[in-house]
């Protein structure tokens, strides 16, 4: 990154910061309880309000918009990290069944352990996250021809639906546990309290180095494994880095706002696109903070769409993003050829 | 691509106008003890609930005979719900072989390319949205958001014709966002529509009637000899679009058929039982390793399908005491290892997707 950095990837950068500003003040600003956004911006600074605003702002508002940032920016990361691990433009932590298996062991920890604090569960998040993301890999990588886009997709597809039919059996057979489970698990911020972001922040944040170091490797990575290899490499370790990172990243996020598809599909192309016209490529040193900075924007901009198109209902973030991201999906299998995939 | 060469294997021609075709001694066989053991399960079943009855008893009763107490519990009570899970087997069997051989991809099943998740959104809709009452409403709305979900899949997955992978990845994508709209559906809903809406989603046989019987059976008696009837122009499909179009296969048509055959089957039985998992992708690969086949014969695999439905609900009533499991929750745990088995061995070089 010594050589010239022109103009553009500048704009770059101030143009997503800004998108990402004007969408924290939104998501700040609007909201069922009608505030006017001067209303919510002198809560927010401090300027003297009635009781209720300051209420509304900072312990419903601030908590929401920081969740949406943390689980957006690690669903981004994790999405962009899975498709440059498995080389596959499919890949996501929704699709490929990590989210399915952290909300598993989730249920699972809050039926049968009768775990009820966000730390009591995040373990069994992490690990549900792990043992669905390394078994997806596996059932991917069988066969003769390796890991292809299909296989991967399948295997998502596959695990997925075994975790949610257990899930179910245990979700069905205490209906206190299934009027919680319903919200969560349609991939919503609402649930959103202070404590909540401060506490995932940590693994996040682990998740998040971790990914961003791995950057070069997998810039290496792209070219092939064979030549990954050959550049001095080490295979072994770049995977074991990145499916940790996977983990805390998807774990954390699906703890908090429960599992949401298509963000970690759609962002990384969207980070690509976007590379790939301020001249710089499709380097994952650069696509790595881009993916989480847009996979927030997103999030929150499905998070304030749903809170004001039904009012007074709310419509979960993670139903809208899947109806954004389910068309790329769509157009991205459509345009690829083959080959390509 | 490798022809596989296949060992002699006997096999008569049947050649009947307007019927001909190829018989298998090894798959008439097999389809006939499936056909026997589907009958025996299907007792079994009866004789499982809170007043036990002897499967001699049952036997007696399906038979007519027997005390008239008996009678009754068996044919108004027991037997319905034995039957819809028979047929819905059946259904459910057909229609995996139907898709996994028009898309040459043994894992292409209703559940993988969205067919049941559509008719799930369709049926939560109507429930917490109030539309259509009783067990025919549910039927017809299961049926229509099935048929809409795979006009979808086909009119995406379309670009110059159709290709086998493109309608499996096209169907994920198009899973993922129905799946979505349930869970907000689910969520929006009250609890106790929850419940029941959920409920349906997994795969349920309890109370079932006559009323879920009767539309189900009525449409199989047309679906299914549509299919066997398919079956036969389906195979020149497996050997690819290019020589199926050179035997003389109208290529797009037949696929067209066969997605529309495959569809209402498990439009109908997804209505009456809900999406019981794994069934149609493990039902059809079970019945082409029994019959030694290289496609999954159709009468086989809806034989199989039955037998495992019945079995898994079998399972479900009597593995915990007191507690009736739905039964697709039964099938999503016995259809795991198939699934993973699958995945491990099913792609050959020249098929990869």
């Amino acid at each position: 990154m010594t050589s010239r950095v022109g103009v553009r990837p500048v704009l770059l950068v101030v143009g997503v910061c800004a998108l990402l500003a004007l969408l924290c003040l939104a998501s700040l600003a609007f909201g069922a309880s009608g505030l006017s956004f001067g209303q919510a911006m002198g809560g927010l600074l401090g300027s003297p309000q009635s009781r209720q605003v300051e209420n509304v702002v900072w312990s419903v508002r601030v908590p929401r918009t920081a969740i949406g940032l943390i689980a957006g920016a690690a669903l981004g990361l994790s999405g962009n990290l899975m498709q440059a691990l498995t080389r596959n433009p499919l890949a996501d932590p929704g699709l490929l069944g990590v989210s399915s298996g952290a909300s598993f062991a989730i249920v699972l920890s809050i039926a049968v352990l009768g775990l009820r604090t966000l730390y009591g569960y995040i373990w069994f998040a992490f690990a549900g996250a792990l043992v669905a993301s390394v078994l997806v890999y596996l059932l991917g990588r069988l066969g003769r021809a390796g890991l292809t886009p299909v296989k991967l997709a399948l295997a998502g597809v596959a695990v997925t639906s075994l975790l949610s039919s257990i899930t179910s059996a245990f979700v069905l057979t205490d209906p206190d546990a299934l009027d919680r489970f319903r919200f969560w698990s349609a991939g919503s911020l609402a649930s959103a309290d202070g404590d909540l972001a401060a506490r995932i922040l940590p693994f996040v944040a682990a998740g998040a180095v971790l990914a961003m170091a791995a950057a070069p490797a997998l810039n290496s990575l792209a070219l092939g494994e064979d030549v990954a290899a050959s550049l001095g490499r080490r295979l072994g370790l770049v995977r074991l880095q990145s499916v940790v990172a996977v983990m805390l990243l998807t774990g954390g996020a699906v703890a908090v706002i429960g599992p949401v598809v298509f963000v970690g599909l759609v962002v990384p192309h969207l980070a690509r696109i976007l590379t790939q016209s301020a001249g710089i490529g499709p380097d994952h040193r650069w696509l790595m903070p881009l993916s989480a900075a847009l996979a927030p924007c997103l999030l929150l901009a499905a998070d304030i769409v749903g809170r004001l198109v039904a009012e007074p209902l709310e419509i979960q973030a993670g139903v809208l993003v899947a109806f954004v991201g389910g068309p790329v999906f769509l157009a991205l299998v459509r345009r690829r050829r083959l080959a390509e995939l | 691509m490798s022809l596989h060469t296949e060992p002699r294997i006997p096999h008569f021609r049947l050649a009947v106008p307007p019927v001909s075709g190829v018989l298998r001694p090894r798959t008439v066989a097999v389809s006939a003890v499936l056909a026997v053991l589907a009958f025996l399960v299907l007792s079994w079943d009866v004789t499982v609930g809170d007043y036990p009855i002897g499967l001699t008893d049952v036997m007696r009763a399906l038979a007519g005979a027997g005390d008239p107490g008996t009678l009754v519990v068996v044919r108004e009570l027991r037997l319905p719900r034995a039957v819809v899970a028979l047929l819905v087997g059946v259904a459910f069997g057909v229609s995996g072989a139907l898709l996994q051989t028009m898309t040459r991809n043994p894992l292409a099943s209703p559940d993988m390319i969205g067919l049941t998740q559509g008719a799930g959104t369709a049926v939560t809709a109507s429930i917490v949205l109030g539309w259509g009452g009783g067990p025919l409403g549910i039927q017809g709305v299961g049926l229509a958001g099935a048929a809409l979900t795979a006009l979808v899949v086909y009119v995406l997955a379309w670009r110059r014709g159709t290709t086998g992978y493109r309608i499996i990845l096209v169907g994920i994508g198009v899973s993922w966002i129905c799946t979505s709209a349930t869970d907000y559906l689910v969520a929006r809903g009250g609890r106790f529509q929850a419940q029941e809406a959920l409920g349906w989603l997994v795969g349920d046989l309890n109370g079932r009637d006559w009323s879920a019987a009767v539309p189900l059976a009525a449409a199989m008696t047309v679906l299914l000899p549509v299919a066997l009837l398919l079956g036969r122009l389906m195979r020149t499909l497996q050997l690819g679009d290019e020589v199926a179009t050179g035997v003389g296969t109208r290529v797009q048509s037949v696929r067209l058929a066969l997605l529309a055959a495959a569809v209402g089957l498990v439009a109908f039985g997804t209505a009456a039982a809900g999406p019981i998992a794994f069934v149609a992708l493990a039902a059809p690969q079970i019945a082409q390793r029994l019959a030694g086949a290289a496609w999954p014969p159709l009468v086989a695999s809806g034989l199989t399908g039955a037998v495992v439905v019945l079995f898994a609900d079998v399972v479900a009533r009597t593995l915990i005491a007191g507690v009736e499991l739905p039964v697709g929750v039964v099938t999503g745990v016995l259809g795991a290892p198939v699934l993973i088995w699958l995945l491990a061995r099913a792609y050959r070089a020249d098929s990869e997707g």
